[in-house]
């Protein structure tokens, strides 16, 4: 019995949101007397393979098949569950990334399990094995119990922290019978911003809404956002009106976010807004309307038109980083 | 083409939400009640791939007869007929399982999901109904184009996109871009009340996770205002107390 953790490589790398599952994945291996067993899917280096014992895994099943080289969420299913069968794993963790979305349902159903997914916390030891989870789109959470044998985990980006706890990785080879049906979906080009930060998983966001009137305004929200090394993000009607991507549509019906940093610019804080970026831990909003609603949920705040406050802001950061 | 559409029924975007009996319960006093948001553009894609005699929408919710207006809501938008599945939808493990078994000897083509629900948040029903009826699905797409018998499909992945085909048949979680939501018209809203709407009874299934409490999130301090022209104040701030930069 062991707790196995799926570790999500992109142009074989592991990301931070990869260390960061192995870190709480380890926390319940702890928690269950028990090791860490990671399975990593397609071509990964094994000196990036060794990395994961950095936070915790004492052994990593590395699975390279050719037909698996790029993400089938179906067959990646089928392997993640045979590897939990063969470890004797009740435990399955993965990240809540987009690639997680699609498959930890699909392990849950082959393991018949309860999922937790969008999950903030490690689960509770009281006899009972809950895990809170993020509901109503960051309005409340959801302590919700895994009363299934087996149990799925995904971890929302930056809720635990990643962790050192160094062991010596053991890497095997795994490999499963892939079934020509799980390979349905065939990819034809991936395509990557390289120089912009991945706004679901940033630690730095700087968002902007209606206030800057217009798309030709943004320059300053791409400088301030590049020099901090923040994501962008947007208000709902910034990219209803095709000012930004839908990409970067942060709130209740865009996607949900909880970096370290949120500095709001323009956006008013209506209620299915700040549902999408209350769990952020630090929030900085800078609005002209001192009674815009986003200052009640803010941290620090700034009163005045940001077309006057940001270049300063920028002089400012420039200054600090020398 | 047949396409099912799975919707939800969900609180208002604006709702407040608040709990009840020692926060183990979602308190619907007062709350009024929508077709999920991501559903709606589901719904919307499904009719636009099937407008023109080239197919059939059916929507299908998991849930009790006081669903059945948000059930309407859908028709008068523009699905042909509706199913409910008659049972409280206890999980999404549930919900997948029910729609699974009413889809597995229908035909649809396509089974659509929004990206998720907002109230649990879960995006997990559409992975599960393929998994289910072992089919490819593919989760949070934002362009779904049907050419024949291949699909093609954008998803979104961090920091960019995807682009991938499938064929045959499939299930996919719409969000932003697939399409625009439609509001129905009085021609919808008229034909809706005489549209089909077939009651099922549920499968039984074991149950596999229960929500045993809800919290909200802890109310945070005042704000902190920094005067306008300091804006090195702020960075300080962020810098030394706030340890965020």
């Amino acid at each position: 019995m062991s707790v196995l953790v799926y570790v999500e490589q992109a142009e074989g790398k592991f990301k931070k949101s990869v260390f960061e599952a192995v870190s709480y994945a380890k926390a319940i291996a702890d928690q269950q007397a028990t090791s860490l067993t990671a399975i990593s899917i397609g071509d990964v280096a094994e000196s990036e393979l060794k990395e994961l014992g950095k936070y915790g895994a004492a052994k990593v099943l590395n699975v390279s098949a050719d037909q698996l080289k790029s993400f089938v969420n179906q067959a990646y299913a089928s392997v993640i569950a045979a590897a939990a069968e063969k470890e004797g794993a009740a435990i399955v963790v993965l990240s809540n990334s987009f690639s997680g979305k699609g498959l930890a349902p699909r392990i849950a159903v082959k393991l018949k399990a309860g999922l937790a997914d969008g999950a903030v916390e490690l689960p509770s030891t009281d006899g009972k094995f809950a895990v809170k989870k993020t509901a109503f789109s960051g309005k409340a959470f959801a302590i919700t119990e895994l009363t299934s044998a087996n149990k799925v985990i995904a971890l929302n980006p930056n809720a635990f922290g990643v962790k050192e706890n160094a062991t010596d990785a053991v890497i095997e080879n795994f490999s499963a019978d892939i079934k020509q049906s799980d390979l349905g979906t065939v990819i034809k080009d991936i395509v990557r911003a390289t120089d912009k930060v991945s706004l679901p998983d940033a630690e730095l966001v700087v968002s902007a809404g209606r206030g800057l009137k217009g798309p030709e305004n943004w320059g300053m929200i791409e400088e301030l956002a590049g020099l901090l090394g923040a994501a962008t993000a947007c208000s709902k009607p910034v990219s209803d009106a095709d000012w930004r991507p839908h990409s970067e549509h942060v709130g209740q019906t865009g996607i949900a976010i909880s970096p370290n940093l949120y500095i709001a610019i323009g956006i008013s804080g209506a209620i299915q807004h700040l549902a999408g970026v209350s769990s952020s831990k630090v929030i900085v909003v800078i609005n002209k309307d001192p009674e815009a609603p986003f200052f009640k949920v803010a941290d620090y705040g700034i009163v005045g038109d940001a077309f006057e406050v940001v270049p300063k802001l920028i002089e400012a950061l420039k200054a600090h980083k020398g | 083409m047949k396409i099912l559409v799975c919707i939800s029924n969900v609180p208002d975007t604006t709702t407040k939400i608040t709990f009840t009996n020692d926060n183990t319960e979602f308190n619907t006093a007062g709350v009024q009640y929508i077709v999920n948001p991501y559903d709606e553009i589901a719904l919307a894609r499904a009719i636009e791939l099937t407008e023109g005699g080239k197919g059939t929408v059916t929507v299908i919710n998991v849930g009790e007869a006081a669903n059945d207006p948000t059930i309407r809501k859908a028709l008068a938008i523009g699905a042909d007929d509706a199913v409910r599945v008659n049972a409280a939808p206890r999980d999404a493990y549930f919900v997948a399982k029910q729609i699974a078994e009413y889809a597995k000897d229908k035909d649809f083509n396509v089974i659509l999901t929004g990206r998720e629900s907002i109230d649990y948040n879960g995006n997990q029903v559409a992975a599960m109904v393929g998994e289910f009826l072992d089919i490819p699905s593919v989760s949070i797409i934002k362009k779904l184009d049907i050419d024949g018998d291949t699909a093609t499909i954008e998803r979104e992945i961090e920091g960019g996109k995807e682009v991938l085909t499938v064929s045959g048949k499939f299930v996919a979680s719409c969000a932003e871009g697939v399409a625009e939501p439609k509001i129905p018209n009085m021609r919808g809203i008229m034909s809706a009340r005489t549209k089909p709407l077939a009651v099922v009874e549920a499968v039984a299934i074991d149950e596999v996770t229960k929500v045993t409490k809800y919290e909200t999130p802890a109310p945070r301090g005042t704000v902190k205002l920094i005067p306008a022209d300091q804006t090195e104040q702020l960075i300080n701030l962020l810098h030394s107390e706030a340890k965020v930069i």
